[in-house]
């Protein structure tokens, strides 16, 4: 299948599975901890959290990537000269799996922030009135509740993802995008070989939309709705 | 932090940031160019009409640009009727390939952008319009596009700062913009940080005028159209 190169392109699109998949695990991470400092009343959270919504949001993510992969790289040489470890080569799966994980994880924070601030306070307070503790309140009432409101943030934002993690070929990472480069210089047949990618890339969003259609059924199962 | 270097190629980057936004507007003002009419063909109740605009936003906003620019500039090369095509002139350079390429993804995103501010609209306007006896070109020209284009106003700002963001992709394909100036900076020097920190810093600035230019803009056309709260 495509010239022999059908494998290598599959091989290319797990990884780039895998370094979305591992990049959302951080983004969440990074989200809900971004929005609970967001959302809370120290002015010592909120700031820092506010700082980096703002900053990661107006830098684009390919200068970010550069950054962490050329600039970890000089780092890791400056510690291996100074303990004597020799040369170290940064991996380029780590740099863009932290990178990507590190900028969405400030989209997912305005996601988390606006979907806590969509359940009504009615929720809150009514939890608090039967004596659950901040975090019972948290763990029970709001998290579940806010999740129904996330999802189409999270949808949209793993969507984006999906398609950021292409520019990890830039930095030498085999992924998808980087196997189709590769078979497209080898067999001079670039359009086939990106049509295919394409193919590939469309795939994923397609199955993702379907995926997260069906979970906002579910999540939002006993919620009413209004028909106009 | 060596600060000599980055006064020293201050000049690049300035030519960057010219390289960069020249990008920007252009692939902008192309995309609206074509989007509007797509966005009005989008509402039309005909599926021979929607669908295919459907099609095509959909394939766009579900692949990566960064494949979108290869397609363009490493993929049709691959046929020698391009290639002996008058086209080929333009084809081969990096600069129309990125702003097609850039083009033809902003386009099909403020299509969908559009195409929703204009199904926001409230139903009874174009219901009141009728029955003023307007004809449906002058109920589109008067009471759905201004309403439309503001309403679209939020969504598009976003669409604008992504797309900035966006345009780095075409030092990629080897273009002297913002990007391309830092790695430029970075692999005469090897001073990562200075170089990448420094357009870092410009795209934030670059961010910050648009998104308040798209802040006023919301505050004079779209806050009298918002219900008062």
């Amino acid at each position: 299948m495509l010239l022999g190169y059908g494998a290598s392109l599959l091989e290319g699109a797990a990884l780039t599975l895998v370094v979305a998949m591992a990049s959302l695990a951080i983004a969440l991470a990074l989200g809900l901890l971004g929005a609970i400092a967001k959302l809370s009343r120290l002015r010592l959270l909120r700031w820092p959290a506010e700082a980096y919504t703002t900053l990661i949001r107006a830098v684009p993510d390919l200068v970010m990537m550069l950054t962490v992969f050329y600039g970890g790289q000089l780092l890791v040489n400056q510690l291996g000269d100074h303990f004597g470890w020799g040369f170290i080569d940064i991996d380029p799966f780590i740099a863009g799996v932290l990178t990507i994980g590190f900028i969405f994880g400030a989209y997912f924070t305005e996601v988390f922030r606006g979907a806590v601030l969509a359940v009504p306070p009615g929720q809150r307070e009514a939890a608090l009135a039967f004596g659950m503790t901040s975090r019972q309140v948290l763990t029970r009432v709001v998290g579940p509740q806010m999740l129904r409101h996330a999802l189409p943030g999270l949808s949209n934002n793993w969507l984006v993802m999906i398609k950021s993690t292409a520019i990890v070929s830039v930095i030498g990472l085999s992924d998808l995008m980087n196997r189709a480069s590769q078979a497209a210089g080898a067999t001079r047949e670039p359009f086939l070989f990106y049509l295919a990618a394409g193919g590939i890339y469309l795939a994923f969003t397609s199955l993702s939309e379907l995926g997260f259609a069906w979970l906002q059924r579910r999540l939002g199962v006993g919620t009413r709705r209004v028909q106009m | 932090m060596d600060v000599d270097v980055i006064i020293e190629s201050l000049p690049l980057y300035g030519q960057g940031a010219l390289v960069t936004l020249a990008l920007l507007v252009l692939s902008l003002g192309i995309g609206l160019l074509f989007a509007l009419p797509l966005a009005m063909l989008r509402s039309l109740p005909s599926p021979w009409v929607w669908r295919p605009i459907w099609a095509y936003t959909y394939v766009i906003r579900g692949t990566p640009m960064l494949l979108q620019l290869f397609l363009l500039y490493y993929g049709l090369a691959q046929f020698e009727a391009v290639r002996e095509s008058v086209f080929w002139p333009w084809l081969r350079s990096a600069w129309f390939c990125s702003v097609a390429a850039f083009a033809i993804n902003t386009c099909a995103y403020t299509t969908e952008i559009l195409h929703g501010a204009m199904r926001s609209l409230p139903g009874g306007e174009i219901e009141a319009a009728k029955a003023l006896g307007m004809s449906r070109w002058v109920t589109f020209r008067r009471i759905v596009l201004p309403s439309a284009f503001r309403r679209a106003l939020p969504a598009y700002g976003n669409e604008v700062v992504l797309m900035l963001h966006g345009t780095s992709l075409a030092s990629v394909v080897t273009l002297y913009d913002l990007t391309g100036a830092a790695r430029e900076v970075n692999s005469r020097y090897y001073l990562p940080f200075e170089a990448f920190i420094t357009a870092g810093v410009c795209y934030l600035l670059i961010t910050f005028v648009l998104v308040a230019m798209f802040r006023a803009a919301e505050k004079r056309w779209l806050q009298p159209l918002t219900a008062r709260s």
